[in-house]
């Protein structure tokens, strides 16, 4: 029996000392109207062998297409080390560490990742992760609201600029505690969150104000200017960063005027870290925040601490926050988290340290302006914001951009993310992003395959242009 | 040692990173970082040293017997991991259309049509990324129901006493107010309290069956006509599947939304605490409230279904599908199983249950339901122990680490004084559990002989036991220079 070891001596044997004549007499106090029947919808077993050859092939279905779509998911190469360790079975097939003595493992290595988030934000602490980026950030604007003492608000002002997924994930998780979402529109021409529109949002109660950097359009905000405003308004920040980014961008716990300390809360999506694309997880979210407000974070946080030798040991603490001690007056009900995606990006930030992620940035940045440079020489492809941006841009195209892409994908090219559904107020707009891993041969394959298809939807340049057209044909 | 202790400044793992490092063209200076983090400065095969042996400092499914109650700590096939970290399923982008997809939605798919049938119910979405975010799914679906149904007098969630803590910090999260009801004596709900709890402001209730003190919940038929008559839904909270895996159906019992641990139930890894998976599943009235983006089938090919298909969804709870990974090697799981070892999983886990709670009790422990059937997990309660050699469940966990176990849950729940909440799983074998029968008599005699032995507990283990208050009081989250 797959998994199950036992022998039917082994059965018997059991069977005896329990003092019932059948496993099934084991179930004689469910009630026997509620007793299924052979399922009908799980086929029979198969050997791994079978399996194997079944996952093959539908790996295959799947192609090995170039990509460059971001959008809130990055392909980085990940050393090889990084997941020959992370599925070793210690910290594989471990659980949370509860028993602390046993766990010490996991637990060093948590506290290594808490110290490698925080230098890595300029944050003071960190937790030990949450499940990802926008499931985050809805945990963040729940502790913002519990930690602004200053606030009796329970509004949040949210760019539009943020990542579509994490402001709808956001308004689902925290809808139902009477929090609103405040959208603060963007200037059309840069790409930015609108200051002017910020301001006017000035003297009123508001708990926090988001901060994306950079934001989905891959433009860098005026981080400063937005922590500035938060702060002078009694507004908490909360930064939502590309951790990978920050090895060169200005940290959240610089932005602003330094006497108020930089971002309150930062978060965002663990995966450029050591976590491949894997159709989108398992990811993990990681939070950091000012001293000040550790008490109301949710997940796990693990200390330092000391055995009754004296000897340095690491433990769970301030667990008086969590669902299974405070029950229905905890931060969260979080339980489970991303161990083992944080124990990948552990060994993946401890092998490539601070020069080596600066460097996968800085490629990141080098390929992303050749793609643009290369994409917007095309006739009908051009930038379509001003403001500076990094790792991935918004272009607009002459032709509609789900029929492009497709034509795109056809050739194994994914040529970005189509923005028309979450921003039509754009046009025929896509974001496209490079990473380290989209060298110059494949950003040429890219804009051989762009050339092609422009040119076959030449004049297509919107549904309503096109049936605009149509009719000045038939007349 | 901490990794930062041997670092070395301008020592690096050179294969690791780009050759060079380009100029950040355009980027304006004021938005860059002035100084570089302080992260550790080592070689490749230091790090690789350093958490191969921190590993081996951790007790884990692969070195040790591990009876976590209600965590379902069961061998993971390996199978499902190599297979689920094939490069074509880890190099497939999330937003990747559905000309490049059809081999993982095929397998999504599947995944959840298996999961309906062994849970009875209509229709299940993958997305929530583990347990409590599958708790959070059902309540906000309960509430969406009853709002779309313009009944807005609902306000309480009713939890047995006995529940998860995540079950009553689930239904605050979803602006509900919770009421506690008792657990009888015999383990079984309090009938009479629940009678008395219902009303016009019950939203709904939410149950683990078996429950957490280990047994099953006899009047599940009558519990669930009195709550929906009451207007009321039925929350399974499907920690403790593994017990009743294609023996029971929720659905047929007459809950109305569960979620499942697959992190349990369906073997793919704990990681140290995630990443896990939560489905839920549904019934009919509930299957407008699912959250996004589900999978669903055209004729012959596969995809998405987002808002515009599930106008009335919750939403989403993740930037993308969720926990995707950890759904493949459930996947896998399922597939090497088949219908024939979904029920073998509930009957050995329960077999092996019984067993070891029939050897404990013979051998003089007492169990907290000795009138009961232990379901895949049960509990002993050791406060003779604690009365008369001051020796408590917590220095019994930790001699248990020194006789190579990992400790059963302990204190939990809390309604049971020095608690061991002890789930073997189908996967250990006959010597496991007898190891860990000895091991229990030996730690008793030594509670009798030589208590101060067992109250020093571990021994053996890397770090002696640990200061919480200090860790707590003292607090050092990070290091520093």
């Amino acid at each position: 029996m797959p998994f199950i070891p036992h022998t039917e001596d082994d059965v018997r044997q059991m069977l005896a000392t329990i003092g019932v004549d059948s496993i099934d007499d084991l179930f004689d106090e469910i009630p026997a109207d509620l007793r299924a029947g052979e399922l009908q919808h799980v086929p029979e077993g198969m050997s791994e062998m079978e399996v194997t050859a079944l996952m093959h092939a539908r790996a295959r279905e799947d192609g090995q297409p170039l990509c460059f779509i971001g959008a809130g998911a990055y392909d980085h190469h990940i050393p090889a080390a990084v997941w020959q360790i992370t599925t070793r079975g210690e910290y594989y097939s471990a659980y949370t560490p509860y028993q602390a003595e046993a766990s010490q493992g996991t637990l060093q290595l948590l506290y290594e990742y808490q110290s490698m988030m925080t230098a890595l934000m300029a944050m003071e602490v960190s937790n030990a992760s949450l499940y990802d980026g926008a499931s985050g950030l809805a945990e963040a604007v729940l502790m913002a609201v519990r930690a602004n003492r200053k606030s009796k608000s329970r509004r949040i002002l949210v760019p539009r600029t943020l990542h579509p997924a994490y402001r709808k994930t956001v308004q689902a998780i925290v809808g139902n505690q009477q929090i609103e979402l405040v959208e603060v529109p963007f200037d059309a021409a840069t790409g930015r969150t609108d200051l002017d529109a910020l301001a006017a949002h000035t003297g009123e109660d508001c708990a926090a104000v988001v901060i994306p950097q950079p934001n989905f359009f891959g433009v860098l905000e005026d981080v400063d200017a937005m922590t500035d405003f938060a702060h002078a308004n009694g507004m908490l920040a909360i930064a939502v960063v590309n951790p990978l980014l920050m090895a060169v961008l200005k940290p959240p716990g610089e932005w602003g005027d330094a006497a108020a300390g930089g971002a309150d809360i930062a978060c965002g999506e663990g995966q450029p870290l050591g976590a491949p694309l894997s159709s989108g997880g398992p990811y993990f979210g990681f939070m950091c925040s000012k001293q000040a407000f550790v008490r109301q974070m949710p997940g796990r946080i693990i200390g330092k601490t000391v055995d009754l030798e004296g000897k340095t040991g690491y433990a769970l603490t301030l667990q008086a926050r969590e669902q299974h001690i405070r029950r229905s007056k905890a931060t969260s009900n979080i339980c489970t988290n991303q161990g083992l995606l944080v124990t990948a990006a552990t060994v993946h930030m401890a092998l490539l340290g601070g020069e080596g992620l600066a460097r996968v940035a800085a490629h990141c940045h080098a390929n992303a302006t050749h793609l643009v440079d290369r994409l917007t020489a095309i006739d009908g492809v051009d930038r379509l914001f001003s403001a500076p941006t990094f790792h991935e841009q918004v272009l607009r195209l002459a032709a509609p951009v789900a029929d492009v892409l497709h034509s795109l994908a056809a050739h194994d090219v994914l040529g970005g993310y189509d923005l028309s559904d979450d921003y039509p107020e754009l046009g025929n707009a896509v974001l496209v992003c490079a990473t380290e891993m989209r060298g110059a041969a494949d950003i040429d394959a890219y804009a051989q395959q762009l050339t092609r298809s422009m040119a076959e939807h030449a004049g297509n340049a919107s549904p309503v242009a096109s049936a605009f057209d149509q009719q000045s044909a038939s007349n | 040692m901490l990794i930062y202790e041997q670092s070395q400044p301008g020592r690096r793992a050179f294969a690791q990173a780009p050759k060079d490092k380009p100029a950040l063209d355009g980027v304006p200076t004021e938005l860059q970082r002035k100084a570089p983090p302080a992260l550790p400065e080592v070689s490749e095969m230091q790090a690789v040293r350093h958490y191969t042996r921190l590993s081996r400092k951790n007790f884990s499914i692969d070195t040790e017997f591990y009876p976590l109650g209600s965590c379902t700590m069961k061998y993971n096939p390996r199978a499902c991991n190599s297979l689920a970290m094939l490069p074509g399923l880890l190099s497939r982008h999330p937003y990747a259309p559905v000309t490049h997809s059809q081999g993982f939605l095929r397998c999504m798919h599947e995944l959840q049509e298996m999961l309906k049938d062994v849970t009875g119910m209509r229709e299940v979405s993958l997305v929530p990324a583990a347990g409590a975010q599958g708790e959070f799914t059902g309540v906000a679906m309960i509430r969406a129901y009853h709002d779309a149904r313009g009944d807005a007098e609902r306000s309480e969630i009713i939890v047995p006493d006995a529940a998860h803590g995540t079950n009553p910090a689930t239904a605050v999260m979803c602006g509900y107010k919770v009421r506690e009801i008792p657990t009888l004596d015999d383990g079984d709900v309090d009938i009479d309290a629940l009678r008395a709890a219902l009303g016009p402001h019950t939203a709904g209730i939410m149950l683990t069956n078996p429950s957490t003190v280990g047994v099953f919940e006899r009047k599940i038929t009558e519990i669930a006509g009195l709550v929906h008559d009451a207007g009321g839904l039925l929350y399974y909270d499907g920690a403790n599947l593994n017990a009743i895996l294609g023996k029971v159906r929720p659905g047929d019992m007459g809950f109305d939304v569960i979620h499942m641990n697959l992190h349990k139930t369906f073997s793919t890894p704990h990681g140290g605490g995630g990443p896990g998976a939560g489905p839920v599943g549904v019934s009919e009235r509930l299957i407008p409230f699912l959250p996004i983006p589900m999978v669903g089938k055209d004729g012959d090919g596969y995809r998405w279904l987002t808002d515009k298909d599930c106008p009335q969804t919750i939403g989403k709870l993740s930037t993308f599908a969720g926990n995707a990974g950890v759904l493949l090697r459930a996947y896998v799981y399922a597939r090497l199983l088949g219908r024939e070892g979904m029920v073998r999983v509930a009957e050995y886990a329960t077999l092996n249950a019984n067993y070891l709670a029939k050897r404990l009790a013979d051998a003089g422990f007492e169990l907290a339901y000795p009138q009961r059937r232990a379901t895949h997990e049960f509990i002993v309660t050791l406060k003779k122990q604690a009365k008369e050699q001051g020796v408590t469940a917590m220095d019994f966990a930790k001699r248990l680490l020194d006789y190579g176990f990992h400790a059963p849950t302990t204190y939990f729940p809390l309604l049971v004084p020095e608690c061991f909440l002890i789930e073997p799983t189908e996967t250990e074998a006959l010597d496991a559990l007898d190891g860990f029968v000895d091991a229990m008599i030996a730690i008793n005699d030594e509670a009798h002989s030589n208590p101060e032995t067992v109250k020093g507990a571990p021994h053996t283990l890397p770090v002696r036991r640990l200061d919480d208050v200090r860790a707590a009081r003292e607090l050092d989250l990070r290091w520093t220079a």
